[in-house]
């Protein structure tokens, strides 16, 4: 090859690049290793974090999925295929994705479905631009994001639209029943607000008002952005129906419908909306066309919405779409259905309930909120909760997530939920454990008192 | 034709085992908040779905099944022990939340590779959490601007990018709040530096280049580029897109940039997985080091910790919910130990011999090179100008013809400079077998060109669909399947 190409060596190759930007040895890069020596180191690394029982949830839920989910996914015609450009060379993943954007859009009762956002967060910091600029009757760029919706979805919407000279205004929850009341929203009657985010069920596990909530969105021609766990739809009122009209935007992270909790990623975020403003929806969008005898086909279409075509006046400059986590979310769908996946929320559900009735025996152990919830509930410790948590974690259970320092006026609490995988044993070592913490900690009042509200 | 899933459905059909075999009871939930019909999912058996996607998988081109000689994209071969590796029983069971005494062990494979990275790129500090490489470019672009912004420099509100630049460049640039200025290329192929020095000053936040370019050269001059954009106070920012053309060989660190990003789903043999998830970790040089984006990974003797919002005040921040496509970054980091220190220069030298041999063979057939006095990196340009103006046959029918041979096509049209391009990349892991086939694949389209070119536009003919209408897709948008409708 080196004597058709006309040089000596393989060196002579990298002429162009001048000397003093050559590179020496990379001394400090480990050797080759085999695949072997490789699944002995990773394997071992992956022991040591154990498989503790985990209660923890807080936006990413330990399902069952099922087999068939992942051996079909990792065929390398899915697993190893490029994004589908070159549509007659892709009608497998195309055809899979139409059925996907169809799929969620059956369960959210929305119009339309993209072909997926990085994550959940990610997806409503889209949600956002994309409300600033579809509500065409709004000239502010103020958003009301409720102080109830996921500490770290806040973070990552400010911190992705904050060049862009949006404001998220935060709205109080309340404090007896951790939901978002429709008295919240009062100071801004008439007031010209770009877009309300409404989570279901929210960061606490509670249901919201969603209907009362849509209302005055649509009342006050604010647009209406959904933030919803998919599992939970199955069992939840859609968002395409809240308030009657149904909310404008909907998204949320699709992790429960088959992604693995592997450690935060990859997951996808899921994004709908009505049909009247696709053009102002970025990432890729699959739609279903004809091929020149007429067949049906499926293709990328609205591409000029995209970077790859609009440059810098593109919807945004996301570039991928999660496909691999969107053909497992699609095949976990299939195989579930409506039925399967009402049945796997309402295990969950009651696992959580079980497990909120039996922490309540343990003096001084109370659900910290009295509204209705969706399998997972914050509870309230007479001790710090960092410290339960690290007794429990000692004993090999993760009890549920620290909410102290995204909420310190909630006092010592945590976050917990227990999915469909959870057992009796489990549930009941965890009740267990955590009463002896309790006790030995010889019910000294916690650290962090309430405030008084 | 292939039914959809939901057409396929049957009202009461179910795969029994995939759910709990008892509803348990939820009527504690209000009758307000609940759904009142269930949602039109398929009603199919596990049969149904297993042969359906399987068979689905079938009409897809993929690494695994064909070449894909994709310029810019570097799609090679994907290790099948880095997915065994990733999903591994512990790593997949890892709550995000999990505490850092249960994390001991993905923690150390984020460190390690962060540690390489660092050494691979020349940067002082890595961040692996962006999800993308155009997430990556947004966290970079935006840590310029935290900079800027922080010394009070805030006249500074364009950010130059070249004409040859990927679409994400401008588009990221404009998501933190930039106007963007094209800089144009020289008619060598390298950035034109007279050009540049008329625009660039102290309006300028940064330049994005991407080295070797997206023209398939070195850019010669980047130590003046360096020097000129350093000297008005804007920083440099480097596409990793092409990484692969000097791994082992360069370093952006060592060219002058101040932050760049990497594309694990390409230098680092992740799976494209039909269009994503990728991974895009950030790189910087000193002064952007208090920006990066959380979480990071720090180690303190055999401890590691995780590096929050908490430890690093002056962070962007996250950019995701947990810690971005973990699954995806195991994947590279096994990759990476397999390659090793001798494997990392292997890539470059390689996939620039492949690039520089098809080159050659493809200009000893007739293929016109956009740059043929340059060396070819990783990747090259041939034009079909001449097809198109003489036969009336463009480069997507070309392209397109190239699928009936079991190709996938090049980037078509990309980089926009260059008319009716290819941009070919045929990546180290193709062995000159495959490369000699796909050269005789050309040939063979381009005497079809000359002798019947109405076959090649009317391609591709042995696909499971013929040529796609795109504008019927867009006009008459169908994006969802609906039971009514097909009635």
């Amino acid at each position: 090859m080196l004597e058709a190409i006309g040089v000596d060596g393989i060196e002579d190759l990298f002429e162009e690049i001048p000397d003093d930007l050559r590179c020496g040895d990379l001394e400090s890069i480990p050797p080759a290793m085999s695949e072997l020596e490789v699944s002995q180191l990773m394997g071992e690394r992956a022991r040591q974090d154990g498989q503790p029982a985990c209660f923890i949830g807080a936006g990413a839920y330990d399902h069952h999925i099922p087999a068939a989910v992942w051996q079909i996914a990792t065929r390398g015609e899915f697993y190893s295929a490029y994004t589908p450009y070159q549509a007659e060379a892709s009608q497998g993943t195309l055809q899979l994705l139409y059925e996907y954007q169809s799929m969620m859009t059956a369960l959210t009762g929305m119009e339309v479905s993209n072909a997926s956002m990085y994550d959940g967060a990610s997806a409503l910091a889209e949600a956002i631009l994309m409300a600033v600029r579809a509500n065409r009757k709004s000239k502010s760029r103020r958003i009301l994001i409720p102080r109830a919706l996921h500490p770290s979805y806040r973070r990552v919407a400010g911190n992705i639209v904050k060049n862009q000279d949006i404001e998220l205004v935060e709205l109080p929850f309340d404090p007896e029943g951790g939901h978002t009341d429709i008295s919240a929203l009062e100071p801004y009657n008439g007031e010209d607000i770009a877009a309300l985010v409404i989570p279901q069920p929210n960061f606490f596990g509670v249901l919201e008002d969603v209907d009362a909530l849509t209302g005055w969105g649509h009342r006050n021609k604010v647009l209406t952005i959904a933030v919803v766990n998919p599992l939970a739809m199955s069992v939840l009122s859609p968002p395409g129906e809240w308030g009657g009209e149904g909310v404008d935007i909907c998204c949320g992270e699709g992790q429960p419908l088959g992604a693995p909790l592997s450690s935060g990623g990859p997951y996808f975020g899921f994004l709908c909306c009505r049909q009247a403003i696709v053009r102002q929806m970025p990432g890729r969008i699959i739609g279903r066309t004809l091929d020149q005898d007429g067949n049906r086909g499926f293709a990328l279409t609205l591409q000029a919405r995209e970077q790859h075509i609009r440059r810098s006046k593109a919807t945004s400059n996301i570039c991928t779409n999660q496909g691999l986590m969107v053909t497992t979310a699609t095949i976990h769908l299939a195989l579930l259905g409506a039925e399967g996946l009402e049945r796997t929320a309402a295990a969950c559900h009651a696992n959580t309930k079980s497990l909120v009735e039996q922490l309540s025996i343990i003096p001084g152990v109370s659900p910290r909120f009295n509204r209705p919830v969706f399998h997972e509930r914050l509870i309230s410790l007479p001790m710090e909760a960092e410290a339960a948590l690290r007794a429990l974690a000692a004993h090999n259970i993760l009890g549920g997530l620290d909410i102290s320092r995204d909420y310190p006026e909630l006092g010592s609490a945590i976050l917990t939920c227990a999915t469909e995988k959870r057992t009796p044993g489990e549930i009941g070592d965890f009740v267990d454990k955590l009463s002896r913490v309790i006790s030995l900690q010889g019910g000294t009042p916690c650290q962090l008192q309430p405030k008084e509200s | 034709m292939m039914l959809l899933i939901q057409e396929q459905s049957k009202p009461g059909r179910r795969a029994v085992a995939q759910a709990p075999l008892r509803k348990a009871d939820t009527s504690d939930i209000p009758e307000q908040f609940r759904r009142r019909r269930p949602a039109a999912l398929p009603e199919v058996s596990e049969l149904q779905v297993v042969r359906h996607y399987t068979r689905l998988s079938q009409r897809n081109f993929s690494i695994d099944t064909e070449f894909y000689p994709l310029g810019s994209c570097t799609m090679k071969y994907n290790p099948r022990g880095a997915n065994e590796h990733a999903m591994l029983p512990g790593f997949l069971a890892r709550h995000p939340e999990a505490p850092e005494s249960h994390s001991q062990g993905f923690m150390a494979c984020l460190f390690d590779l962060q540690e390489m990275l660092k050494e691979l790129t020349g940067m002082q500090a890595v961040s692996l959490s962006p999800a993308a490489g155009a997430q990556g470019e947004f966290a970079g672009v935006a840590m310029i601007r935290a900079y800027h912004d922080e010394r009070g420099d805030t006249g500074r509100t364009e950010i130059l990018v070249p004409d040859a630049a990927h679409g994400t460049n401008p588009a990221s640039a404009v998501m933190c709040g930039y106007k963007t200025r094209e800089i144009p290329t020289g008619s060598n192929g390298d950035v034109d530096v007279e050009a540049l020095k008329t625009v660039v000053g102290p309006h300028t936040a940064g330049i994005m280049l991407t080295n070797p370019s997206t023209l398939g050269v070195f850019d010669r001059g980047i130590l003046e580029i360096a020097g000129l954009v350093h000297e008005a106070g804007g920083l440099l920012y480097y596409d990793g897109a092409n990484l692969n053309a000097i791994l082992g060989k360069a370093r952006p660190g060592d060219m002058g940039f101040d932050v760049i990003h990497m594309n694990l789903h390409k230098t680092f043999s992740t799976p494209h997985g039909g269009g994503g998830p990728g991974s895009g970790p950030v790189g910087v040089s000193e002064r952007l080091i208090p920006y990066l984006p959380v979480p990071m990974v720090t180690r303190d003797g055999d401890d590691y910790s995780w590096l929050t919002e908490t430890e690093c005040p002056r962070s962007i921040g996250r950019l995701s919910a947990f810690a971005g496509n973990a699954g995806v970054i195991l994947r590279a980091y096994s990759y990476a130990r397999m390659l090793g220190r001798e494997g990392m220069s292997r890539v470059a030298e390689y996939s620039t011999l492949n690039a520089n041999y098809m080159l050659k063979m493809l200009q000893e057939a007739g293929f016109e090179a956009a740059y043929p006095q340059r060396r070819a990196t990783h990747e090259f340009i041939i034009t079909l100008r001449t097809q198109a103006r003489e036969r009336g046959v463009n480069t997507m029918d070309f392209a397109k013809r190239l699928l009936d041979y079991g190709f996938h096509a090049p980037t078509t049209y990309f980089p926009l400079l260059v008319p009716e391009c290819l941009l070919i990349e045929p990546t180290e892991t193709e062995d000159k077998g495959t490369l000699d086939a796909f050269i005789q694949a050309m040939r063979t389209v381009q005497g079809e060109v000359a002798e019947d070119p109405e076959l090649v536009k009317g391609a591709p003919h042995t696909l499971p669909v013929k040529r796609l209408d795109d504008v019927r897709a867009a006009r008459e948008l169908d994006l969802a399947w609906n039971a009514l409708a097909e009635d």
